[in-house]
């Protein structure tokens, strides 16, 4: 037995109430009877419906919208234009200090890619509302539109954001940097220069339960708001924000969500149907359809990344340049954030002493991407992981010998300048090699992540 | 075009509801009686999670007009509740955490029953594919194919 394991087999001697055991889950006489209320299944007397006016393309201007027909549909309660939104234009992440605002919560004379929402409609049933946002009649003009992350940074692409660019400005610069070393010296040092681009696609999340809401006036004049977003103060923080009421009138009611994966952090449903209730004095319910999910909803972004390394005969890998390009879509939602986090972990878990890193997020005329499961690192471990292999076969060394090799130990400094304080790579690799039965080299078992062992 | 009342079977008891023609059966077991054990997914066929029983078999009642099941046999999961504690598949669901945001547990559990009804010790491979049209995006399957097992034991030893 490892190390590891034997440590882990003496903590669970111990007796804890929860640790080590099965405990039956609290929901889950709910769920197995259908009993556990989702968003969904709450309905109100006199229950209003929301539906979308969303943009055919790409990228327009918009040169008029007539609600004429639309308005003659049996069952129309009324339509919200961005004039009716208090504070329209926000961003997600204003609350960490993110800025500035870009993301208009309904189109105001331009859309920056299809499924974008223009109007909302507010209707007595789900089918009017429907029927009505067929009757709109969308007078666009359309633009060309730019889909491909490198396409989207020359010279001559559309420009599609106020300050002039089409990537999120960092403090001034035109990417996150990381700066570490002497990158080019490492290069000229090694002994292998190795170069590949990965490229990842972006996922839908495909909750199998869609985003939904439901905005109820209360008569205290308060607004409660029963949803099945994944963040519930970051939501209701952002709604108050856009509709520039106090955070007081505002009971968010949630935690039962039917799947998210990241995919229900955006703040995108709520208060469009809260600024529904408000104007209409009625409960609303806004519901995306499974279409809308898969076609407008976010998505983890698209990324492609150069790697470049210079690496040592003996495994090291002394020098690693890389450039990202995350694929925002057309508005921020998480993915500067993404880019921040994939700047620091793209050198990966391992010690490399000179390292340069530009990392881009980018706008296309593509729906926007946010969060997903470890968004921002997820493509760069798996950019780091190919490129470890990559480098293995170059130089012809075993997979799992350059990785204990160059992994990090306890005291190494992070090219983000972060002390290596808690490493476990090097246990996690050594039961992983028990697990799926893979004997090590004495070697490598013998190394560990408390102290770099003199070569 | 003027609604009409349709009359059926739902969990042992006799109903009639008033409809819109094309009205789907989710539509009327969610909106119209509030019976909300019956999920929502996508209404399109896609995801399962709207299963119910007809006369036994599984069908999916997002794509189901209700004026073409008058008068026949329809069950919910509520209706294989019991009133106190669990019914085996239900159960089998529980112990194996089957479950984990649960949205699609309703839609599984009336699959695995319409199947168990028909053929009470499946095999794995008849697990899968009775379960081939409803999605779960949480579990990865594998603890639902054996909650299945372990329901078809359970039911054999009763
Ligand atoms: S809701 Fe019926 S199959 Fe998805
Ligand atoms: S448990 Fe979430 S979809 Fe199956």
């Amino acid at each position: 037995m490892s190390e590891v394991t034997s440590a882990v087999a003496r903590d669970v001697k111990k007796e804890f109430h929860v640790v080590g055991k099965s405990v039956p889950r609290r929901d889950g006489v709910g769920h197995v009877t259908g009993k556990t209320v989702y968003v969904d299944d709450i309905s109100f007397p006199g229950m209003l419906h929301l539906k979308m006016v969303r943009s055919p393309i790409h990228h327009g201007i918009i040169r008029n919208v007539d609600f004429s027909a639309a308005e003659k549909v049996p069952g129309f309660v009324r339509v919200l234009t961005h004039r009716d939104v208090p504070k329209n234009i926000y961003t997600i992440l204003c609350l960490i200090g993110v800025g500035p605002d870009e993301e208009p919560v309904l189109a105001v004379d331009r859309v920056l890619y299809k499924g974008e929402p223009i109007a909302a409609i507010v209707a007595e049933t789900e089918e009017a509302a429907m029927e009505a946002v067929s009757r709109v009649r969308l007078d666009l003009e359309e633009l060309p539109a730019v889909f491909d992350v490198e396409e989207a940074l020359k010279p001559g692409a559309p420009i599609l954001k106020p300050w002039g660019t089409n990537y999120f400005v960092y403090e001034g610069h035109h990417c996150r940097r990381v700066r570490f070393g002497d990158v080019e010296k490492g290069f000229a040092q090694a002994d292998y220069i190795i170069e590949e681009v990965y490229n990842t696609s972006p996922i839908e999340h495909a909750p199998t339960e869609t985003t939904a809401c439901v905005a109820k006036p209360e008569p205290d004049g308060r607004y409660t708001v029963y949803t099945n977003t994944q963040a519930l103060f970051f939501t209701m923080d952002n709604t108050a924000l856009i509709l520039q009421v106090p955070f007081s009138k505002l009971h968010f009611v949630g935690g039962t969500v039917g799947g998210g994966f990241g995919g229900k952090v955006d703040v995108i449903v709520e208060p469009i149907a809260t600024l529904a209730a408000m104007k209409t004095g009625c409960p609303v319910k806004f519901k995306y359809t499974r279409e809308e999910e898969m076609r407008v909803s976010s998505t983890r972004s698209a990324w492609r990344m150069y790697f470049k390394d210079g690496v040592m005969k003996d495994g090291r890998i002394i020098a690693r340049k890389v450039i990202s390009y995350a694929d925002s879509g057309a508005y921020n939602r998480h993915t500067p954030y993404a880019v921040t986090k994939h700047a620091a972990n793209v050198a990966g878990p391992y010690f490399i002493p000179n390292v340069y890193i530009d990392a881009y997020c980018v706008y296309t005329n593509r729906q926007p991407a946010s969060a997903m499961r470890g968004f921002g690192v997820t493509p760069a471990s798996f950019a780091v992981e190919c490129q470890m292999d990559k480098i293995a076969e170059t130089i012809g060394m075993d997979p799992w010998e350059i990785r204990f090799i160059n992994a990090y130990r306890n005291g190494d400094m992070r090219p983000h300048q972060k002390v290596v304080e808690d490493a476990t790579l090097i246990e996690v690799m050594k039961a992983a090699a028990e697990l799926a039965g893979h004997q090590l080299p004495e070697h490598l078992l013998k190394m560990h992540s408390w102290d770099r062992e003199k070569a | 075009m003027a609604s009409r009342i349709v009359a059926f079977n739902l969990n042992g008891r006799d109903v009639e509801v008033m409809v819109k023609p094309l009205t789907t059966l989710q539509t009327v077991l969610r909106e119209h009686l509030h019976l909300t054990a019956t999920k929502s997914g996508c209404r399109q066929g896609g995801c399962g999670t709207c299963t119910v029983l007809v006369n036994g078999e599984p069908m999916l009642s997002c794509l189901l007009p209700v004026e073409d099941i008058a008068g026949q046999q329809v069950v919910t999961l509520e209706g294989i509740t019991p009133v106190e504690g669990l019914h085996p598949i239900q159960q089998a669901f529980f112990d194996n955490y089957a479950i984990q945001c649960g949205y699609c547990s309703p839609g599984m559990i009336m699959i695995i029953k319409a199947l168990l009804d028909r053929n009470p010790n499946p095999t794995r491979q008849e697990v899968m594919d009775a379960i081939a049209g409803n999605v779960c995006r949480c579990t990865g399957y594998e603890s639902i194919l054996r909650a299945a097992e372990d329901a078809a034991r359970r039911l054999q030893s009763a």
